[in-house]
Protein backbone atom coordinates (compact mmCIF):
# COMPACT_ATOMS: atom_id res chain seq x y z
CA UNK A 1 0.00 0.00 0.00
CA UNK A 2 2.54 2.56 0.96
CA UNK A 3 4.16 0.93 -2.27
CA UNK A 4 1.68 2.50 -4.42
CA UNK A 5 1.08 5.56 -2.49
CA UNK A 6 4.83 6.27 -2.64
CA UNK A 7 4.86 5.70 -6.40
CA UNK A 8 1.80 7.72 -6.84
CA UNK A 9 3.00 10.87 -5.04
CA UNK A 10 6.19 10.48 -6.87
CA UNK A 11 4.83 9.81 -10.45
CA UNK A 12 1.84 12.51 -10.53
CA UNK A 13 4.40 15.23 -9.09
CA UNK A 14 6.73 14.92 -11.60
CA UNK A 15 4.27 14.64 -14.16
CA UNK A 16 2.70 16.96 -13.15
CA UNK A 17 5.88 19.47 -13.02
CA UNK A 18 5.92 18.67 -16.20
CA UNK A 19 3.15 19.42 -17.63
CA UNK A 20 3.12 22.60 -15.74
CA UNK A 21 6.33 23.63 -16.20
CA UNK A 22 8.06 23.38 -12.67
CA UNK A 23 10.94 21.39 -13.56
CA UNK A 24 13.53 23.45 -11.68
CA UNK A 25 11.15 23.27 -8.46
CA UNK A 26 11.13 19.82 -8.23
CA UNK A 27 14.81 19.38 -9.14
CA UNK A 28 15.33 21.40 -6.04
CA UNK A 29 13.23 19.63 -3.61
CA UNK A 30 14.83 16.46 -4.52
CA UNK A 31 18.06 17.95 -3.50
CA UNK A 32 16.73 19.57 -0.65
CA UNK A 33 14.86 17.07 0.89
CA UNK A 34 17.00 14.45 0.55
CA UNK A 35 19.02 16.38 2.98
CA UNK A 36 15.98 17.41 5.45
CA UNK A 37 15.26 13.59 5.86
CA UNK A 38 19.38 12.84 6.82
CA UNK A 39 18.92 16.89 8.97
CA UNK A 40 15.85 14.96 10.51
CA UNK A 41 17.28 11.94 11.46
CA UNK A 42 20.36 13.18 13.13
CA UNK A 43 18.32 15.52 14.92
CA UNK A 44 16.64 12.34 16.31
CA UNK A 45 19.52 10.23 17.31
CA UNK A 46 20.09 12.56 20.25
CA UNK A 47 17.05 12.73 21.73
CA UNK A 48 15.85 9.01 20.58
CA UNK A 49 18.74 7.77 22.03
CA UNK A 50 17.87 9.68 25.71
CA UNK A 51 14.40 8.32 25.69
CA UNK A 52 15.18 4.40 25.24
CA UNK A 53 17.81 5.01 27.68
CA UNK A 54 15.52 6.59 30.40
CA UNK A 55 13.11 4.62 29.66
CA UNK A 56 15.72 1.23 29.78
CA UNK A 57 16.36 2.43 33.29
CA UNK A 58 12.28 2.47 33.70
CA UNK A 59 11.92 -0.98 32.59
CA UNK A 60 14.94 -2.59 34.05
CA UNK A 61 13.49 -1.23 37.34
CA UNK A 62 10.06 -2.61 36.96
CA UNK A 63 8.94 1.29 37.09
CA UNK A 64 7.09 0.44 33.85
CA UNK A 65 5.59 -2.71 35.41
CA UNK A 66 3.83 -1.53 37.16
CA UNK A 67 2.49 1.20 35.75
CA UNK A 68 1.25 -1.15 32.80
CA UNK A 69 -0.85 -2.97 35.06
CA UNK A 70 -3.62 -0.98 35.65
CA UNK A 71 -3.83 -0.76 31.91
CA UNK A 72 -3.86 -4.40 31.21
CA UNK A 73 -7.76 -4.77 30.88
CA UNK A 74 -7.71 -2.03 28.18
CA UNK A 75 -4.74 -3.71 26.45
CA UNK A 76 -6.15 -7.00 26.57
CA UNK A 77 -9.02 -5.67 24.24
CA UNK A 78 -6.67 -4.07 22.16
CA UNK A 79 -4.51 -6.32 21.50
CA UNK A 80 -5.29 -10.31 22.19
CA UNK A 81 -2.57 -11.47 20.38
CA UNK A 82 0.02 -10.15 22.64
CA UNK A 83 1.22 -12.84 25.30
CA UNK A 84 0.50 -11.84 29.28
CA UNK A 85 3.84 -10.26 30.25
CA UNK A 86 5.25 -9.50 26.79
CA UNK A 87 7.17 -6.24 26.75
CA UNK A 88 5.38 -5.23 23.65
CA UNK A 89 2.51 -4.30 25.49
CA UNK A 90 4.24 -2.05 28.21
CA UNK A 91 6.16 -0.08 24.57
CA UNK A 92 2.83 0.03 23.25
CA UNK A 93 2.07 1.90 26.13
CA UNK A 94 4.49 4.12 26.76
CA UNK A 95 3.96 5.33 23.47
CA UNK A 96 0.51 5.86 24.16
CA UNK A 97 1.20 8.05 27.10
CA UNK A 98 4.21 9.80 25.44
CA UNK A 99 1.60 10.54 22.68
CA UNK A 100 -1.05 11.84 25.21
CA UNK A 101 1.72 14.06 26.62
CA UNK A 102 2.83 15.06 23.74
CA UNK A 103 6.40 14.34 24.23
CA UNK A 104 6.55 13.66 20.24
CA UNK A 105 10.24 12.47 19.70
CA UNK A 106 9.75 10.24 22.87
CA UNK A 107 6.32 8.73 21.27
CA UNK A 108 8.32 7.76 18.07
CA UNK A 109 11.40 6.13 19.79
CA UNK A 110 8.59 3.61 21.80
CA UNK A 111 6.65 3.26 18.95
CA UNK A 112 9.23 1.96 17.09
CA UNK A 113 10.81 0.02 20.03
CA UNK A 114 7.16 -1.27 20.17
CA UNK A 115 7.16 -2.35 16.28
CA UNK A 116 10.58 -4.25 17.37
CA UNK A 117 9.08 -6.11 19.83
CA UNK A 118 5.61 -7.30 18.13
CA UNK A 119 7.82 -7.95 15.23
CA UNK A 120 9.16 -11.03 17.40
CA UNK A 121 5.48 -12.00 17.69
CA UNK A 122 4.88 -12.34 14.36
CA UNK A 123 5.30 -15.89 12.37
CA UNK A 124 5.47 -14.45 8.44
CA UNK A 125 7.25 -11.25 8.48
CA UNK A 126 6.36 -9.75 5.95
CA UNK A 127 2.67 -9.48 6.77
CA UNK A 128 1.49 -6.97 9.26
CA UNK A 129 -0.34 -8.59 12.06
CA UNK A 130 -3.62 -7.49 14.23
CA UNK A 131 -1.72 -5.84 16.86
CA UNK A 132 0.55 -4.18 14.72
CA UNK A 133 -2.53 -2.84 12.58
CA UNK A 134 -4.71 -1.72 15.78
CA UNK A 135 -1.52 0.15 17.08
CA UNK A 136 -1.13 2.18 14.55
CA UNK A 137 -4.51 2.76 13.71
CA UNK A 138 -4.84 4.07 17.06
CA UNK A 139 -1.75 5.80 17.04
CA UNK A 140 -2.62 7.66 14.34
CA UNK A 141 -6.11 9.12 15.24
CA UNK A 142 -4.11 11.46 17.08
CA UNK A 143 -4.20 10.83 21.17
CA UNK A 144 -2.58 13.97 22.23
CA UNK A 145 -4.52 15.90 24.60
CA UNK A 146 -2.91 19.62 24.74
CA UNK A 147 -1.89 20.70 21.29
CA UNK A 148 0.64 22.90 22.49
CA UNK A 149 1.44 23.97 18.60
CA UNK A 150 -1.44 25.26 18.05
CA UNK A 151 -2.00 27.13 21.15
CA UNK A 152 1.18 28.38 20.27
CA UNK A 153 0.15 29.38 16.93
CA UNK A 154 -2.81 30.71 17.89
CA UNK A 155 -1.40 33.03 20.56
CA UNK A 156 0.78 34.35 17.88
CA UNK A 157 -1.63 35.17 16.02
CA UNK A 158 -3.39 37.55 19.02
CA UNK A 159 -5.81 35.22 20.15
CA UNK A 160 -7.22 36.67 23.06
CA UNK A 161 -7.79 33.31 24.55
CA UNK A 162 -5.05 30.84 22.95
CA UNK A 163 -6.72 28.02 25.12
CA UNK A 164 -10.16 27.99 24.11
CA UNK A 165 -9.97 24.85 21.63
CA UNK A 166 -8.67 22.78 24.49
CA UNK A 167 -11.78 21.27 25.53
CA UNK A 168 -13.04 20.93 22.15
CA UNK A 169 -9.80 19.11 20.88
CA UNK A 170 -9.63 16.54 23.64
CA UNK A 171 -13.48 15.88 22.99
CA UNK A 172 -12.66 15.34 19.07
CA UNK A 173 -9.29 13.00 19.96
CA UNK A 174 -11.74 11.00 22.24
CA UNK A 175 -13.72 10.36 19.22
CA UNK A 176 -11.32 9.79 16.82
CA UNK A 177 -9.45 7.57 18.85
CA UNK A 178 -12.53 5.77 19.38
CA UNK A 179 -14.01 5.92 15.80
CA UNK A 180 -10.50 4.44 15.23
CA UNK A 181 -10.66 1.23 17.38
CA UNK A 182 -13.88 0.59 16.02
CA UNK A 183 -12.79 1.01 12.29
CA UNK A 184 -9.71 -1.15 13.67
CA UNK A 185 -11.49 -3.95 15.06
CA UNK A 186 -14.03 -3.87 11.83
CA UNK A 187 -11.75 -4.36 9.36
CA UNK A 188 -9.37 -7.08 11.52
CA UNK A 189 -11.79 -9.70 9.80
CA UNK A 190 -11.36 -13.13 10.85
CA UNK A 191 -7.71 -13.75 9.73
CA UNK A 192 -5.05 -14.07 12.55
CA UNK A 193 -1.27 -14.24 12.00
CA UNK B 1 -0.49 26.97 33.47
CA UNK B 2 0.08 24.80 30.66
CA UNK B 3 3.39 26.28 29.74
CA UNK B 4 4.45 25.30 33.16
CA UNK B 5 3.15 21.40 33.08
CA UNK B 6 5.13 21.26 29.52
CA UNK B 7 8.34 22.41 30.82
CA UNK B 8 8.27 20.69 33.72
CA UNK B 9 6.76 16.90 32.17
CA UNK B 10 10.77 15.85 31.20
CA UNK B 11 12.35 17.18 33.68
CA UNK B 12 10.51 15.36 35.99
CA UNK B 13 10.04 11.66 34.04
CA UNK B 14 13.86 11.59 34.55
CA UNK B 15 13.74 12.63 38.34
CA UNK B 16 11.14 9.91 38.86
CA UNK B 17 12.73 7.17 37.01
CA UNK B 18 16.66 8.14 37.78
CA UNK B 19 15.28 7.90 41.34
CA UNK B 20 13.30 5.13 40.87
CA UNK B 21 15.47 2.77 39.31
CA UNK B 22 18.48 4.09 41.91
CA UNK B 23 16.63 3.21 44.57
CA UNK B 24 15.87 -0.13 43.19
CA UNK B 25 19.47 -0.71 42.56
CA UNK B 26 19.60 -0.80 39.38
CA UNK B 27 22.19 0.13 37.39
CA UNK B 28 21.05 3.18 36.35
CA UNK B 29 24.24 4.39 34.36
CA UNK B 30 24.80 1.13 32.36
CA UNK B 31 21.25 0.65 31.78
CA UNK B 32 20.51 4.17 30.41
CA UNK B 33 23.87 3.15 28.04
CA UNK B 34 22.53 -0.01 26.69
CA UNK B 35 18.73 1.63 26.01
CA UNK B 36 20.85 4.95 24.48
CA UNK B 37 22.78 2.22 21.86
CA UNK B 38 19.42 0.96 20.86
CA UNK B 39 17.88 4.58 20.29
CA UNK B 40 21.01 5.54 18.16
CA UNK B 41 20.53 2.28 15.83
CA UNK B 42 17.12 2.85 15.55
CA UNK B 43 17.40 6.44 14.70
CA UNK B 44 20.09 5.51 12.33
CA UNK B 45 18.25 2.48 10.24
CA UNK B 46 15.16 5.24 9.91
CA UNK B 47 17.45 7.50 7.69
CA UNK B 48 16.33 5.62 4.65
CA UNK B 49 12.73 5.62 5.26
CA UNK B 50 12.91 9.48 6.26
CA UNK B 51 14.98 10.59 3.14
CA UNK B 52 12.15 8.36 1.01
CA UNK B 53 8.59 10.10 2.67
CA UNK B 54 10.43 13.34 2.45
CA UNK B 55 11.01 13.62 -1.29
CA UNK B 56 7.60 11.79 -2.81
CA UNK B 57 5.62 14.42 -0.08
CA UNK B 58 7.98 17.51 -1.39
CA UNK B 59 8.04 16.98 -5.16
CA UNK B 60 3.82 16.09 -4.79
CA UNK B 61 3.79 19.42 -3.01
CA UNK B 62 6.38 21.64 -4.65
CA UNK B 63 4.51 20.48 -7.96
CA UNK B 64 1.46 22.21 -7.78
CA UNK B 65 -0.06 18.66 -7.74
CA UNK B 66 -2.06 18.87 -4.02
CA UNK B 67 -3.65 22.15 -5.24
CA UNK B 68 -5.14 20.03 -8.57
CA UNK B 69 -6.74 17.45 -6.57
CA UNK B 70 -7.83 20.20 -3.52
CA UNK B 71 -9.10 22.77 -6.72
CA UNK B 72 -10.98 18.76 -7.68
CA UNK B 73 -12.16 17.81 -4.96
CA UNK B 74 -14.05 20.92 -3.95
CA UNK B 75 -17.11 20.88 -5.37
CA UNK B 76 -17.76 17.18 -3.30
CA UNK B 77 -16.68 18.34 -0.21
CA UNK B 78 -19.09 20.97 -0.50
CA UNK B 79 -21.79 19.28 -0.93
CA UNK B 80 -20.95 16.96 2.40
CA UNK B 81 -21.36 20.28 4.05
CA UNK B 82 -16.91 20.77 4.60
CA UNK B 83 -16.03 24.16 4.88
CA UNK B 84 -13.82 24.82 1.48
CA UNK B 85 -11.10 26.40 3.81
CA UNK B 86 -10.07 23.54 5.66
CA UNK B 87 -9.93 21.27 2.41
CA UNK B 88 -6.50 21.85 2.08
CA UNK B 89 -5.88 21.20 5.66
CA UNK B 90 -7.93 17.57 5.60
CA UNK B 91 -5.74 16.90 2.00
CA UNK B 92 -2.28 18.21 3.78
CA UNK B 93 -2.71 16.55 7.18
CA UNK B 94 -2.20 13.42 7.04
CA UNK B 95 1.06 13.70 4.58
CA UNK B 96 2.69 16.08 6.06
CA UNK B 97 3.03 17.75 9.89
CA UNK B 98 4.70 20.59 9.06
CA UNK B 99 2.81 21.11 5.81
CA UNK B 100 -0.47 21.21 7.82
CA UNK B 101 0.69 23.58 10.24
CA UNK B 102 1.78 25.85 7.48
CA UNK B 103 -2.04 25.73 6.09
CA UNK B 104 -3.63 26.35 9.87
CA UNK B 105 -1.11 29.83 9.71
CA UNK B 106 -2.40 30.89 6.86
CA UNK B 107 -5.96 30.07 8.16
CA UNK B 108 -5.87 31.44 11.38
CA UNK B 109 -3.77 34.83 10.01
CA UNK B 110 -6.43 35.19 6.86
CA UNK B 111 -9.50 34.29 9.09
CA UNK B 112 -8.77 35.28 12.69
CA UNK B 113 -8.03 32.31 15.11
CA UNK B 114 -11.57 32.39 16.80
CA UNK B 115 -13.55 32.28 13.76
CA UNK B 116 -15.20 29.53 12.96
CA UNK B 117 -12.81 28.00 10.73
CA UNK B 118 -9.88 29.35 12.65
CA UNK B 119 -11.39 27.01 15.34
CA UNK B 120 -12.48 24.28 13.13
CA UNK B 121 -8.68 23.94 11.61
CA UNK B 122 -6.96 24.70 15.18
CA UNK B 123 -8.94 21.75 16.66
CA UNK B 124 -8.65 19.62 13.23
CA UNK B 125 -4.72 20.06 13.62
CA UNK B 126 -4.68 19.16 17.45
CA UNK B 127 -7.18 16.05 16.88
CA UNK B 128 -5.53 14.33 14.17
CA UNK B 129 -1.71 12.99 12.99
CA UNK B 130 0.31 12.88 9.74
CA UNK B 131 -0.87 8.85 8.81
CA UNK B 132 1.51 8.20 5.65
CA UNK B 133 4.69 9.32 7.67
CA UNK B 134 3.81 7.39 10.88
CA UNK B 135 2.62 4.03 8.69
CA UNK B 136 6.23 4.21 6.30
CA UNK B 137 7.98 4.93 9.06
CA UNK B 138 6.92 2.35 11.77
CA UNK B 139 6.43 -0.21 9.11
CA UNK B 140 9.80 0.50 7.01
CA UNK B 141 11.66 -0.05 10.51
CA UNK B 142 10.61 -3.65 10.83
CA UNK B 143 10.24 -4.18 6.90
CA UNK B 144 6.90 -5.21 6.81
CA UNK B 145 5.62 -5.27 3.58
CA UNK B 146 1.72 -6.37 3.55
CA UNK B 147 0.14 -3.50 6.04
CA UNK B 148 -3.08 -5.38 5.35
CA UNK B 149 -6.43 -3.37 6.63
CA UNK B 150 -3.57 -0.37 8.31
CA UNK B 151 -4.23 2.41 6.01
CA UNK B 152 -7.81 1.90 4.90
CA UNK B 153 -9.07 1.76 8.28
CA UNK B 154 -6.97 4.88 9.44
CA UNK B 155 -8.36 6.93 6.38
CA UNK B 156 -11.78 5.74 6.82
CA UNK B 157 -11.63 6.81 10.88
CA UNK B 158 -9.66 10.06 9.61
CA UNK B 159 -12.45 11.33 7.21
CA UNK B 160 -14.96 10.29 10.21
CA UNK B 161 -13.50 11.89 12.52
CA UNK B 162 -13.10 15.39 10.63
CA UNK B 163 -17.12 15.08 10.37
CA UNK B 164 -17.36 14.89 13.66
CA UNK B 165 -15.06 18.15 13.95
CA UNK B 166 -16.98 19.74 11.89
CA UNK B 167 -19.96 18.70 13.63
CA UNK B 168 -18.72 19.33 17.66
CA UNK B 169 -17.44 23.08 16.33
CA UNK B 170 -20.70 24.10 14.62
CA UNK B 171 -22.33 23.63 17.87
CA UNK B 172 -20.24 24.27 20.28
CA UNK B 173 -19.03 27.36 18.57
CA UNK B 174 -22.07 28.92 18.63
Amino acid sequence: MINTIWFLLIFIGIIYGILTGNLDEINNIIIKEAGEGVTFGIGLIGIMAFWLGIMNIAEKSGLIKTISKGFRPMMRILFPDIPKDHSAERWILMNFIANMFGIGNGATAFGLKAMKELDTLNHNKKIATNSMAMFLIINMSSLQLIPLTVIKLRHDYGSPNPTAIVGITILATGFSTLVAIIVGKAFEGGRRC
Amino acid sequence: MLEIISLAMMPAIVLIISVYGYIKGVDIYDTFIEGAVEGIKTAIKIMPNLIAIFIAIGIFRGSQALEMFINLLNPITNILGMPEEVLPLVMIRPLSGSGALGVVRDIVSHYGADSFIGIVASVMMGSSETIFYTMALYFGSIGVKDHRHTLKAALVSYIISIFITIFICSHLFN
